[in-house]
């Protein structure tokens, strides 16, 4: 059986990454319980808690995404080019979805809706950021192209600028 | 605010605004425009299309105002202004679609084949498809507005996803099609504001009015429609 071409074979990979993330994210608020929301609020501030979360999320998702790694390259085959750098922007991309799901899990978790409503609204906030990181991860495809460097700084400041925007506006969704 | 003081009651800025508009459709229509390949007459579109992006970017930016005042005061008010200016703001993201496709099928689409032939390579430009996230994203925010039954509830909880998906999306459509490649005009350096080489001085001229005429008439339209809002709201508290 062939393996995918190099183009399928990134834009395969970087959709499941996104299903992975809302699969695994959206656990995280959730399944929590009533009852242990209310331990939470009587231990800890709503920032405390809220990065936390972001913490512990993106770390599952650092995990996942080596793991989706490893077994793309053992079932898919490897194209890769430069394979340390496709790592390093598989990181950065993890840790990007699972910053933008974490907070919108918790933002789906208050209007007590199910997965779903998660999607509808984090499908149109991750596209641009997906569009990017597919056009980053094309040049570890191709000895030639070189991964721009203002790109990745650009991605890591939207993760940046998404931690500051969960830290001011997730006591607005804590207090009940 | 008193009713007397709020802006909203008052008539001189929807006069204004009329007639901002009527002069965008009298002289857009009747003045000299410089006759560019490939554009020619269809860039008197520009009057109408560009503006209806800007009048949208304006009212979603009031909108996510509101939903910042909103988080600060807890006013109901604020919540009714953060909605129905995202609402008329996504009419206008229509509009500006539609006026879009009419110009792109005159100057993108290739003249050889059926004009839908041509859609698959236009709609993938990454302009379109900023264009296509904004207004999904506005159309997510209403639906999470109306999944919450709670009036408190659903004012905070869609006010916390405006703030955030406002300062998502603004920078991704405004740094991402400089990135990628685009047909669309305007990749460089600010689209229709660059005032040495975008537009001629005579097209200016018509522009800068058009887009307050219509801004002026989007916000007219919401002002009315929070109005009633506003009404509505006055007889279910009493």
């Amino acid at each position: 059986m062939d393996s995918p071409e190099s183009k399928v074979w990134n834009g395969l990979f970087w959709v499941i990454q996104l299903f992975v993330c809302i699969n695994a994210v959206a656990k995280s608020f959730l399944q929590e319980s009533r009852g242990r929301m209310l331990y939470y609020y009587s231990i800890t501030s709503p920032s405390n808690f809220v990065l936390a979360k972001l913490l512990f999320n993106s770390i599952l998702m650092l995990i996942m995404s080596l793991l989706s790694l490893l077994l793309f390259t053992l079932f898919l085959g490897n194209p890769l080019e430069k394979a340390a750098q496709f790592i390093g922007l598989v990181l950065l991309g993890g840790w990007s979805l699972s910053l933008i799901f974490t907070f919108l899990a918790a933002i789906a978790a208050k209007a007590q809706q199910n997965a779903a409503i998660m999607a509808v609204l984090g499908f149109p906030i991750i596209i641009p950021q997906l569009l990017l990181l597919m056009k980053l991860s094309n040049a570890a495809f191709a000895p030639l192209l070189t991964i721009s460097a203002t790109t990745v700084l650009l991605l890591i400041a939207l993760d940046i600028m998404v931690i500051l925007l969960a830290v001011i506006l997730f006591p607005f969704l804590w207090k009940d | 605010m008193t009713e007397a003081k709020n802006y909203m009651y008052r008539p001189w800025w929807k006069i204004t605004g009329v007639l901002l508009l009527i002069y965008t459709f009298i002289a857009g229509l009747l003045l000299k425009v410089p006759a560019l390949p490939a554009l020619q007459e269809t860039i008197r579109n520009l009057y109408f299309h560009v503006c209806m992006w800007f009048a949208m970017m304006i009212l979603f930016t009031v909108s996510v105002v509101n939903a910042i005042r909103y988080l600060r005061n807890l006013d109901i008010k604020y919540d009714i202004y953060a909605r129905q200016f995202a609402i008329v703001g996504i009419v206008f993201g229509i509009l500006g679609y539609i006026t879009g496709a009419i110009w792109a099928s005159y100057t993108w689409a290739d003249p050889n084949k059926p004009v839908y032939n041509s859609f698959s390579s236009i709609a993938r430009d990454p302009k379109l498809i900023g264009a296509a996230i904004a207004l999904l994203v506005y159309f997510a925010y209403l639906i999470l507005r109306d999944s919450i039954q709670d009036i408190d509830k659903k004012a905070r909880i869609s006010s916390v996803y405006n703030i955030f998906a406002y300062t998502m999306l603004f920078p991704a459509i405004w740094i991402l099609p400089r990135i990628l490649p685009s047909l669309h005009p305007g990749n460089e350096g600010n689209p229709a504001l660059d005032v040495k080489n975008d537009i001629s001085g005579n097209m200016r001229m018509v522009f800068y009015p058009a887009v307050i005429g219509w801004t002026l008439l989007g916000v007219w339209i919401t002002t009315l429609k929070i109005r009633i809002s506003l009404l509505i709201e006055k007889k279910l508290t009493s």
